[in-house]
């Protein structure tokens, strides 16, 4: 492993982290907030317990995970998009690294502003709920592991995409739907049956739910199959950016 | 001198079935400057690109240093420095970072001295601190030169380094070629202005339409096919050149007030001393003589309009 070349890649790409700072930082806080007030407080309110747990603090892991997934995406897939856009992506297909090394250095960037964002979530919805976790150890697995997936996932997006609307094409039309259908905000079990055996389908659901689970101990589908559904999902894209450095696809004529 | 960088008949069709390099095999001698001489289209952003692992080639090898440039393209381009044609860099990064990084992403350590001294060098470290946006196109182009530099390359590829600059920066990037030289690195270029071949390189290579049609010094080659021409003006124009004088296979030009005189440079014999005499008997008199020397440029043209190189495909326009 070329590790300097890695922790450069990491370094360039933490940098444009630090000079938008501030709005990396308080747009997330804002947006909780809101959250809370609209969903916590005002709906909130008229909603008593969900599986015996208060409204506000049942969203709390919805919440984070909806914001970690939609910036680990937008985060990973702009890095390895933009120096396609300007061109200066030579530099990297000419640098003495293979894929690996390319990966650890974007995606790890992605990752960790995610996961910053998503501990910022976390402090800030304290604010406003009594939060208890119960699992804190498999909180954090599951929200670094997702932080990972899904920067994966936006790294493969950054690639595919030919333009900037292409780029928020899948993260509009794919992702956040799944993540709003994905019961974030309701537990499936309150939904019809039918609807209930259709929401399996949705990869979203498994993390939610192991998600919820390491909060309060609660899920609505068994943790193993929430922890084998995210482990499967980082193989896969994983396997996908291999194929994509192998063949050049779309990187490399 | 040993060639450091070997490429054996190198194929490449991109999807569309382009092909863009019809089997190209090319020595490149440690410390030389050579310059890739052909029209847009011929081939030599796309040989570049094959070298330095941007491009997958068809067929064919590539060994940089001895090491070949796919199975063993760390060591392979750990060597290469590359300057591409399109100024590419991120508007909102700094000089200095810009370069460090590239330092960085070859995996060498970090240097602060030598990134300054790669800066002084190309009259960047005043700038270090400034924005890429806030740069001047020439300054730009040194920032990729100064970025292709900084991992301390054996070989530099320079891709059109002077494609839409004007001349001062143009002469002004063919002085730091040199002084690159001067340091011992191999340098090869592309361009389509002759005259950048001519200013400052050791070999010349013609490419077109994919293939090399020949690679040679560059002084052989303007020798070898290079002719000369001498032009006597007259002081009273003729309209049809003398009988006396039909031996010298002579052209009437500007419209008869000059006779254009084209002769072998490595010839035994340039037949001048006889024509002057010979236009003296006719009677004729002479207000002026000139020389001219046909130009790479002419052999350039003669080369890429006639196919393969031919060796005497040569043609020059009356001055």
């Amino acid at each position: 492993m070329n590790w300097t070349a890695v922790a450069t890649i990491y370094r360039a790409e933490m940098a444009r982290f630090w000079r938008t700072f501030l709005q990396s930082f308080i747009s997330p806080v804002l947006s909780t907030s809101l959250y809370f007030v609209v969903f916590g407080s005002a709906i909130g309110s008229r909603i008593q317990e969900v599986d015996g747990v208060e409204y506000g603090a049942f969203i709390v892991p919805g919440l984070v995970m909806l914001s970690v997934i939609t910036q680990s995406i937008s985060n990973a897939s702009f890095g390895i998009y933009f120096p396609k856009f300007i061109g200066n992506i030579y530099e990297i297909l000419s640098a003495p690294i293979n894929f690996l090394e390319v990966v650890a250095g974007f995606v790890g960037a992605a990752a960790t502003k995610s996961l910053f964002i998503g501990t910022v979530i976390l402090c800030t919805a304290s604010l406003f709920v009594d939060l208890s976790i119960q699992h804190p150890l498999a909180m954090v697995a599951f929200l670094v592991l997702t932080c990972l997936s899904f920067s994966l996932m936006g790294f493969i997006i950054g690639i595919w995409a030919g333009n900037f609307e292409q780029l928020q094409l899948v993260p509009l039309l794919v992702v956040t739907p799944l993540v709003f259908l994905g019961g974030s905000f309701y537990s499936i079990s309150m939904l019809p049956p039918v609807w209930q055996t259709i929401t399996l389908f949705n990869p979203v659901v498994y993390l939610v739910s192991g998600f919820r689970w390491a909060f309060f101990g609660q899920a609505d589908v068994p943790v193993l199959l929430s922890l084998g559904a995210i482990g499967g999902f980082t193989l896969a894209c994983m396997a996908v950016i291999w194929w994509i450095f192998k063949t050049g696809w779309r990187i490399r004529a | 001198m040993a060639a450091i960088l070997s490429i054996r008949d190198l194929r490449k069709t991109y999807d569309g079935g382009f092909q863009a390099l019809k089997g190209v095999s090319l020595d490149i001698e440690e410390g030389e400057i050579l310059a890739l001489l052909g029209p847009n289209g011929a081939g030599k952003t796309t040989l570049i690109s094959t070298i330095c692992g941007i491009t997958t080639a068809t067929s064919g090898s590539v060994s940089v240093g001895g090491f070949d440039n796919v199975g063993q393209f760390r060591q392979a381009r750990a060597l290469i420095g590359l300057v591409p044609q399109e100024i590419t860099l991120e508007p909102f990064t700094k000089v200095l970072d810009t370069v460090t990084f590239s330092r960085g992403l070859f995996g060498k350590p970090a240097s602060p001295a030598l990134v300054e001294d790669v800066l002084r060098k190309l009259s960047l470290w005043e700038k270090r601190d400034s924005r890429i946006m806030d740069l001047s196109g020439g300054m730009k182009r040194r920032v990729l030169i100064a970025k292709a530099l900084a991992h301390e390359p054996r070989i530099l590829f320079l891709d059109e380094p002077t494609a839409g600059v004007d001349v001062e920066l143009r002469k002004d990037m063919w002085g730091i070629v040199r002084e690159l030289k001067a340091d011992g690195v191999t340098i090869i270029l592309t361009t389509h202005y002759i005259e950048e071949a001519e200013a400052i390189a050791d070999r010349v290579g013609v490419i077109t339409g994919g293939e090399l049609l020949l690679v040679e010094e560059k002084e052989q080659l303007m020798a070898r096919m290079g002719q000369k021409q001498l032009e006597v003006q007259l002081t009273a124009p003729v309209t049809a050149i003398p009988a006396a004088l039909a031996q010298h296979n002579l052209q009437i030009v500007n419209g008869g007030d000059a006779l254009l005189y084209t002769y072998d440079t490595r010839a035994e014999r340039t037949g001048i001393t006889t024509l002057l005499n010979d236009v003296a008997e006719a009677g004729l008199v002479l207000a002026d003589v000139q020389t001219r020397e046909s130009s790479l440029e002419d052999i350039f043209v003669g080369l890429v309009s006639g196919g393969k190189a031919s060796g005497g495909a040569v043609s020059g326009d009356a001055a």
